[in-house]
This record gives C-alpha cells, sequence and structure tokens, in this order.
C-alpha cells in the first residue's frame, strides 16, 4: 500500500496526469485548462508537462469543446473535457444529450463513444449565479451517458482514470466544495469499481444515503446524532448513472429506515428516484417512509442565502427524527 | 444571386452553353483537365440519384417511409463536390446528401433503414466500403463541429499537411443555409480556423429552411460568414456540377495540404419539399420555382454534353441505369425487415450495464406470460 495525504483537486490532477502517461491517446481540453491550470487549478502544469496538444486550451464555446471532442473520439482519441462551471454546461447540453450520449446507439455499435465531461458542481462556495449548481438529473434522466461524482480524495484520484477507461460516455461531476479538503489516497490499487456505491459509516438506525459533497454532511449529521444515541449508516452513491443499489438495499433491510440527502432541488430527482426503487425493492424493510433532503425547488439563491438553501446536518437530523418517529 | 455577380463561379450557363464567369478563370484548368468519361459519369451521377430520389419520394406516399427529404434540384453541388473528394476523405453529411453518400459508397437503401424507421443510423461509417461517409444528423450543425473534431485529430495524427495527396486527408462539413443560424456553425468555424483543420465547409444555400427564406437567415451573401473567421470563402454556381466540382477540389486540396479550412457556398435550389411531411405551396410560389427550373442542374449538363457530340444512346443508357436503380430501391425497400425488439438495448452502451441488463430480462419475462403451454404465442 502506497499512502499519499492529499486534497481532491490534487488527487485529480494526478489521476488525469497518470491517464496521460498511460494513454497516448488521452487528451484534456477546455477553458483555462493551460497555462492557468484550470479556474480551480485541477489541471495545474499538466499542459507544461504534456504539451499543448494534448491538453488544449479551446476557444469559449461548451457546444464547440464537447461537439470536438466527439469527432476527436471519432478519429480514435479519448477526450477529457473540462466545464468551467456547472451553469455553464447548458450551452453544450444538445451535444452532451442529442449526440454524445446517443451516437452508439445511432451506429448500432459500431462505434464507442470514450468522452468525459468533467463538471466543477454543487455550492457552499459563496459565488455568484451559475456558479453552485447541481444539474446531475439532466444527465442521469439521458440514456447513453454515464454519471459519477467522488466525495473522496481516493475516489477522485481512481475514478477519473476508470472514467477515461470507460468506452461510454461519463459525466464526472467534481463537488467543488471538497476540492480542498486532504485525505489519503492510496496510489498502489483501486478500491472499488466505478459504478459501486459505498457504506462509508456503520449503524443500525437509519440509512442516510448521498452523493458528492453531500457525504461529508451526512458523516457530520451521523457524529451528530450518535451523540444523541441515534446509530445512522451512511452510505456514499459514488455512481449516480447507472446506481449500484446493492449496499443501498442491504442497509435499507437492516436499518428499515432511509433518508437521502443532496444539494440539488428535490423535484424529479436523483433522491427521487432512489427513494422510489428502494420504496419498490425494501418495500416490507421499510419501518418509514423513504424521506428526501434537497435544496429547495427555486433557482439556487444569492450566495448570502446559500446557507438557507442548502441540506446542513441539522435538516438531515430533522428528517431522522421524522423517519425515527413512525 | 444572378448571372451578372462577377464574385460567383460558373462554367455552365443555364442554356449549358460554356461561359466561365470572371471568378471561374482560375478554376478552369481542373475543368478542362477532366475526360469525358468523367464529365458522363458526373450527368450519369446526377440522373440516377435523382430517379432514386424520386422512387425514394414515392415509396414514402405509399407509406413504405416514415419521411422522406428530397435531394431534387441539388444534384450538382453533391455530385460536383463528391466527385472532388479523394477516397481517403472523411464526410459529415446533414440529411439530404443522397447523392454524396451513393457517390462515395453507402448504398441507398441504408439511407431507408433510417427513413423507414429500422434504425437510427442505417449504416456502419466505420465500413471502408461505406466511404467514410459518417451518418446523417438530423439536429441540424451539430454534425459540423463533430467534422471540425474530427479534423483536429487528423492534425493530431499529422494526417494532413505532409505534401502526400495519396495519403493526406481532409475533411468535408455539408449544412445548409438554415443551418448557418445555428451556433455550432459558427463555433465549428471558430475552431477550425484557430487550429487549422483540414476541413471544407460546404453550404448547400438551396434558398429555403422548410418555409423560412435565406434572406431572413442574413443580410449578406452566406458566403461572407465564411471571410468573417478568416477562413478562404468562395460562392459557386451550386447547379453547375463542372463548377461545383472544381471549387470543391480545389478547397479539398488545399485543405489536405495543410492550408486550413475552406468555405464553400453553393447557391441552388431545393425543387421539392423540405420532406414528405412539408407543403411548399404554403410559402413559396409556382412563379419562383419555374424559373429555377430553368436552372436545373441535370438540363444543364445534357445540354453541355449534347453540345459536345455526346451520342443519343449514351443517354438513353443512363435513363435506364435510373429507372433499374429506381426499381431495386423499390424492390429491396419493401423486402426490408423490421428490427428485433432486442434492439431496444443492444448498443445503449459500449459496456455492459446493470439496467440495460435488468430491462431485456423484464422484457423477456413480461413476453413470456403470453406463450402457451405448448411454448406457441397466445
Amino acid at each position: 500500500m502506497t499512502l499519499e495525504t492529499m486534497s481532491f483537486g490534487k488527487a485529480l490532477n494526478a489521476g488525469m496526469r497518470k491517464a496521460l502517461e498511460d494513454d497516448p491517446r488521452v487528451l484534456l481540453m477546455g477553458e483555462d485548462i493551460g497555462a492557468l491550470g484550470g479556474v480551480f487549478r485541477v489541471t495545474e502544469h499538466l499542459q507544461r508537462d504534456f504539451g499543448p496538444q494534448r491538453v488544449i486550451d479551446t476557444p469559449l464555446a461548451e457546444s464547440g469543446i464537447v461537439g470536438t471532442a466527439i469527432g476527436l473520439a471519432m478519429g480514435g482519441y479519448r477526450p477529457v473535457c473540462e466545464i468551467q462551471f456547472d451553469g455553464f454546461v447548458y450551452p453544450a447540453f444538445d451535444q452532451i444529450t442529442s449526440q454524445l450520449a446517443k451516437l452508439t446507439f445511432r451506429h448500432e455499435g459500431a462505434l464507442s463513444l470514450p468522452v468525459v465531461i468533467r463538471i466543477p458542481y454543487g455550492g457552499h462556495v459563496g459565488a455568484v449565479e451559475h456558479h453552485q449548481e447541481s444539474p446531475e438529473a439532466y444527465f442521469t434522466h439521458t440514456a447513453g451517458l454515464r454519471v459519477v461524482s467522488p466525495s473522496t480524495p481516493n475516489d477522485a484520484y481512481w475514478m477519473i482514470q476508470e472514467a477515461i477507461r470507460s468506452n461510454d460516455p461519463v459525466v464526472f461531476l467534481e463537488p467543488k466544495s471538497r476540492y480542498w479538503p486532504k485525505g489519503e489516497v492510496d496510489l498502489s490499487a483501486s478500491a472499488l469499481p466505478l459504478h459501486a456505491s459505498r457504506v462509508v459509516r456503520r449503524g443500525t438506525d437509519v440509512t442516510l444515503v448521498g452523493h458528492g459533497a453531500m457525504v461529508s454532511t451526512l458523516l457530520q449529521a451521523a457524529a451528530l446524532a450518535e451523540a444523541e444515541g441515534t446509530s445512522c449508516e451512511v452510505v456514499d452513491l459514488r455512481s449516480l448513472s447507472p446506481v449500484d443499489y446493492g449496499p443501498i438495499l442491504d442497509s435499507v433491510r437492516s436499518t428499515g429506515r432511509m433518508v437521502y440527502a443532496q444539494e440539488a432541488p428535490g423535484f424529479t430527482s436523483l433522491g427521487s428516484e432512489v427513494a422510489a426503487t428502494v420504496m419498490e425493492r425494501a418495500f416490507y424493510s421499510l419501518e418509514a417512509p423513504v424521506l428526501r433532503v434537497s435544496g429547495y425547488d427555486t433557482p439556487f439563491p444569492p450566495a448570502k442565502l446559500e446557507g438557507e438553501y442548502l441540506p446542513d446536518p441539522d435538516r438531515v437530523l430533522e428528517a431522522v427524527d421524522r423517519a425515527l418517529a413512525y | 444571386m444572378t448571372s451578372a455577380d462577377p464574385a460567383i463561379v460558373r462554367v455552365l450557363a443555364a442554356d449549358g452553353a460554356y461561359v466561365p464567369s470572371p471568378a471561374a478563370e482560375e478554376y478552369l484548368p481542373l475543368v478542362d483537365a477532366l475526360s469525358d468519361a468523367e464529365l458522363e459519369q458526373f450527368y450519369r451521377d446526377m440522373v440516377v440519384i435523382r430517379a432514386i430520389d424520386t422512387q425514394a419520394t414515392n415509396l414514402q406516399r405509399q407509406g413504405q417511409l416514415a419521411l422522406w427529404p428530397p435531394s431534387r434540384g441539388q444534384e450538382a453541388a453533391q455530385v460536383g463536390s463528391a466527385r472532388a473528394s479523394r477516397p481517403q476523405d472523411t464526410v459529415f453529411p446533414s440529411y439530404r446528401e443522397h447523392a454524396v453518400a451513393r457517390i462515395r459508397g453507402v448504398d441507398p437503401v441504408a439511407i431507408i433503414r433510417l427513413m423507414r424507421g429500422l434504425s437510427n443510423g442505417g449504416w456502419d461509417p466505420t465500413d471502408p466500403a461505406n466511404g467514410n461517409v459518417r451518418l446523417y444528423t438530423l439536429v441540424l450543425g451539430s454534425q459540423v463541429l463533430h467534422a471540425t473534431g474530427y479534423a483536429m485529430s487528423l492534425v493530431l495524427d499529422g494526417k494532413a499537411g505532409t505534401g502526400d495527396p495519396e495519403r493526406d486527408q481532409a475533411v468535408i462539413a455539408y449544412f445548409g443555409d438554415g443551418t448557418t443560424s445555428q451556433g455550432d456553425v459558427h463555433e465549428a468555424m471558430v475552431f477550425a480556423a484557430s487550429f487549422r483543420t483540414p476541413e471544407v465547409f460546404f453550404l448547400q444555400n438551396n434558398q429555403w429552411a422548410i418555409s423560412v427564406p435565406v434572406s431572413t437567415q442574413s443580410r449578406v451573401p452566406l458566403v461572407q460568414r465564411g471571410h468573417g473567421y478568416g477562413i478562404p470563402s468562395v460562392q459557386v454556381d451550386g447547379n453547375d456540377v463542372l463548377a461545383s466540382y472544381a471549387v470543391s477540389r480545389k478547397a479539398l486540396d488545399e485543405a489536405r495540404g495543410g492550408a486550413g479550412p475552406r468555405f464553400i457556398e453553393a447557391v441552388t435550389y431545393r425543387m421539392g419539399a423540405h420532406t414528405t411531411s412539408d407543403d411548399p405551396t404554403k410559402y413559396r410560389g409556382g412563379d419562383e420555382e419555374a424559373a429555377w427550373a430553368e436552372k436545373d442542374p441535370i438540363v444543364r449538363m445534357r445540354a453541355f454534353l449534347e453540345g459536345r457530340g455526346a451520342a443519343g444512346s449514351f443517354f438513353e443508357d443512363v435513363e435506364a441505369e435510373a429507372a433499374d436503380a429506381a426499381e431495386d430501391l423499390r424492390v429491396r425497400t419493401v423486402a426490408l425487415p423490421d428490427p428485433e425488439p432486442e434492439a431496444i438495448f443492444a448498443h445503449v452502451y459500449s459496456d455492459p450495464h446493470p439496467l440495460m441488463d435488468e430491462q431485456r430480462a423484464w422484457r423477456a419475462r413480461y413476453e413470456a406470460t403470453f406463450e402457451t403451454q405448448d411454448g406457441g404465442q397466445a
């Protein structure tokens, strides 16, 4: 085991460096990813070390980035596109949902599209409009895409490499508020497959499920609950499409209660889908309805109000109390 | 666009007379180098694809196809540009490039598979038999960015600009006047200019985006769009197959040779409906259609060949080939089998996917509930 402590952002950088070293067909492309190293510095020094033909500063056009990445993939490359912020992905929506996602089907299997779309997403960074959104449901609703979101530096390091190795397009959602906290990365061996969910804390009374930055909120809530005598199990979804239901169902069959927490608006959200499936498959194990804790069904508010909007440990615990009250 | 327009490249007048425009001068060596056999092939291509196109339109009227977008009237622009391409080039069509596809090697019945509702694609672009023709793209303009990205891969791979015309590759992207308003086309030209892609933007200005005239798409001739991105651009009479061939040949040669992208506006006319679902009588008059019928690309080329002394038997031979191709299309279209339901799940992803496995298995169980005890269908 080779353990190294690094931030989530550095782990992503190291993972992409490894992918660039391992496969000469891997390219990075996006706005400001070269000399600047990206607005979050996630690609720092990669252009310096791999050259401007493998780490490509593109014109400022998201549809152009994804559309040309598709053409590059047709030419045998494995492009990794950086979308600068969550709210900037929509100009590329047609290229992602109508082209990238559907081209393998349109080709009746004759063409694979190994393209990764990296999107820093989510709140907690006090930014202006379009910089704190959680757009995952748009992409999980689209057949042909895979959608993942790591929550730890170790997952960031390994999941970016596995996403790049995938022969299908992957929307890779990076919880930007987690870019800076450090954690241990095991450089010697990947722990889990790309599409596996994982129990990150054991407990017996209530199952808490979430993805991305919300996993750390759930862990905080679990620690507070423990002090009050409630034992919470926490599951990190990791893969948003497809969802690995095994660990979630195992947990719910044991606890009988589940709360899903997410930053995104709750209406037709990932939490809605997971809640419905758990109800279908674990109905007789449930002691209470599956509850959701979400962002409100509003635009992401001005930054001074984000603390009111984003689910925090207290809102998670309020749902835990409701689940336990049945 | 009139015959007095000095900037347009035209070799043949509407009556088939060899009367090159001033702008055509530099292209004449390419035209004059064409053999009789090549000239006759251009004509043959146009007549045969029109017969196939007419047959497909009729097949839709008879309920055999969901939809057909006719290419009638645009044969010269398509045949000229396709015959100017080299085998190693790659074509990114929109959805009306039936002549281009056929010349490059795509079986017209493959296009029928798309339009009959059997496939969302129709053919395998990675099969060399299909002449590097990528699939039709129905969201207008999306394919132009794919073309630019593919051309970027040629630059990265050193597959253009080596100076070896037998090996260097180029990309040609087809789109229409309406599509020039799409952001993707503009972004593609930005990327192409920035990365100096070996690529020809081939615009067929057929005057109508369904019901909206080109004057609503642009206040200036569309050829000026290319200039705005620093891309050398030329306007050609798209109903003149010789001029269309020559400008395409030069642009593709330059792109292949590493000079960067080129833009061609081929001025033509969609003589038929936008698709079989369209009704042009709602938005354009018979006078306009009659005026463009006078400039029919096939009539023009036939008059030119007759003026050069082509034999009557040649034209009879071409008519017979066209009739055979149309009949062949009918016979093979109505014999096409419906896809198996498994096709719903088969190629959504390249790698294994649990949701596909689950839904495939569920469907099998559901279907099994309709089976009788002796194994037949209830």
